[in-house]
């Protein structure tokens, strides 16, 4: 297919990798932060074929990675409503709340349904008037725009069955959360191309000068992630620290301005709990007061939570790059895609769904150690 | 959640208000909420997120990049197998794959505060 076969061929990827083979003469670590890229680096082998000094670290970006346990709750008790259509991204219906997950919910006569466009869920609810139809509202950047005109349409259309149910989370206070950390030692991020489709590149100037830091726009083709791995070894060794754009037949510096202009209207920034990491300040966006109306959590009182985290799940762990995911003892044995403790099991795009699908059955270095 | 899938845009109509587009994705067709790319024509390659285009595909951004990657191993040919004096490499983003205005992304994003 054109625009992705040119971005795969392994000749020259063989090239990337030499060159990079010559740039680098010190040992750095990078964080690609989003699950997407980790996923194209497990799968094509990336990680394994660079220089022994290049580490990866893998980040944090996995919407359905990070929704906070009390709001799958949240999502699993709206869902189980009689009176209640529940649309989602099919992602998120393996996730594991405190109790359940909302295969269990539709199993138990629940109405859950998956959409591949948000816009499915506002056709939903316009052909069923008589039902309350919520929509799960999870992602970044990269996704909000498209999550943002549900309500719009929704108001547009004056639909007042419809709601959606808002986990919004942005790219760069987790990049400063993590550059902040005492204990980080990533060098330089690969930042995630789709969200800079939307964004543009401008919020990321603020984290270059206050951490000193490489910050590479980069795509998701293997030849995408070789570029954006290769222009920030570059920086390093140069001592450079930039906001470089490898991605730039998608990406351009103002980003989207008709998405932008749209999200400023719909969302506000807000602080959001990540799940497995904590409270980032301003890292998400609720619903604005223009359009609190279609805001799940104030047209449903949800009461008597009781969130309670496996025990056992080191995912925290994982989304913040400190262990891999084969690291962890439950891997691949009491935890698995079919029976997940935790979400990063679960996604497209989470690391232990990644590890688990292409590296299985290696031995992670610390037991063979 | 955050992949998007290149596709060409077949036929372009209006949706009750709201602009929609036909993509082929490589022999699937796919309706596609043109929104956010009101500026879109038929030909023209998106990247589709979630049922939304969110932008337009440059080919020359595309073919640049894809020159700037093959230019590597020229050069790598061109200073034979004992770089290590001029590692690092001279940078190939601002040397031999720029003629015209080639990375014009890379470049407005770098410019300004060189460390």
């Amino acid at each position: 297919m054109k625009y992705l076969d040119e971005f795969n061929d392994p000749e020259l990827a063989r090239q990337q990798f030499e060159d990079i083979e010559r740039i680098v003469t010190r040992p750095w670590a990078l964080m690609e932060v989003c699950g997407g890229q980790t996923h194209s680096i497990v799968r094509n082998g990336i990680d394994q074929l660079l220089p022994e000094q290049v580490r990866l670290i893998h980040g944090p970006g996995c919407p359905v990675c990070v929704t906070p346990l009390e709001t799958i709750d949240k999502a699993l008790a709206i869902a189980a409503r009689n009176d209640t259509i529940f649309c989602s991204f099919g992602d998120m219906l393996r996730v594991p709340g405190s109790h359940h997950d909302l295969f269990q919910i539709r199993s138990n006569g629940g109405d859950v349904r998956v959409v591949y466009s948000p816009l499915d869920a506002v056709r939903i609810a316009a052909d069923n008037p008589d039902k309350e139809v919520v929509f799960f509202g999870i992602g970044f950047e990269t996704t909000a725009p498209a999550n943002a005109m549900t309500v719009v349409e929704a108001k547009r259309r004056g639909l007042t069955n419809f709601s959606m149910l808002v986990s919004h989370v942005l790219v760069p206070p987790a990049i400063a959360a993590i550059a902040s950390s005492p204990d980080t030692q990533v060098n330089a991020y690969l930042a995630a191309g789709h969200v800079n489709v939307v964004m543009g590149t401008a919020e990321y100037e603020p984290l270059v000068a206050r951490f000193d830091v490489p910050i590479v726009v980069t795509g998701f083709e293997p030849l995408d992630v070789l570029e954006g791995i290769r222009r920030a070894l570059l920086q390093l060794e140069q001592g450079r620290a930039e906001v470089e754009n490898a991605y730039p037949r998608a990406v351009q510096a103002g980003g989207n301005p008709a998405a932008q202009a749209v999200l400023a209207d719909v969302f506000e920034v807000c602080d959001r709990p990540w799940r497995g990491i904590g409270v980032i300040p301003a890292s998400g966006w609720r619903l604005s007061p223009r359009y609190r109306e279609f805001d799940a959590e104030h047209r449903f009182e949800v009461q008597d939570l009781h969130v309670e985290e496996s025990p056992l799940c080191r995912s925290g762990e994982v989304l913040q790059g400190l262990i891999k995911p084969n690291e962890c003892e439950q891997f691949g044995t009491t935890c698995t895609p079919r029976k997940p403790l935790g979400a990063t099991m679960v996604s497209s795009e989470g690391a232990c769904a990644a590890y688990y699908q292409y590296r299985r059955l290696d031995v992670p270095e610390k037991v063979r150690a | 959640m955050c992949l998007g899938v290149p596709g060409r845009i077949e036929a372009i109509r209006d949706e009750q208000g709201t602009p929609m587009a036909s993509v082929d994705f490589g022999g699937i067709r796919k309706d596609v909420c043109l929104a956010y790319l009101p500026e879109a024509e038929v030909g023209d390659y998106t990247l589709v997120h979630v049922g939304f285009a969110i932008t337009r595909i440059d080919e020359a951004s595309a073919l640049e990049t894809l020159e700037l990657i093959r230019s590597i191993g020229n050069l790598a040919e061109e200073l034979g197998e004992e770089p290590a004096d001029v590692a690092p490499a001279p940078d190939p983003v601002a040397g031999a794959a720029r003629g015209g205005d080639p990375l014009a992304g890379s470049r407005s994003v770098t410019g300004g505060d060189d460390a």
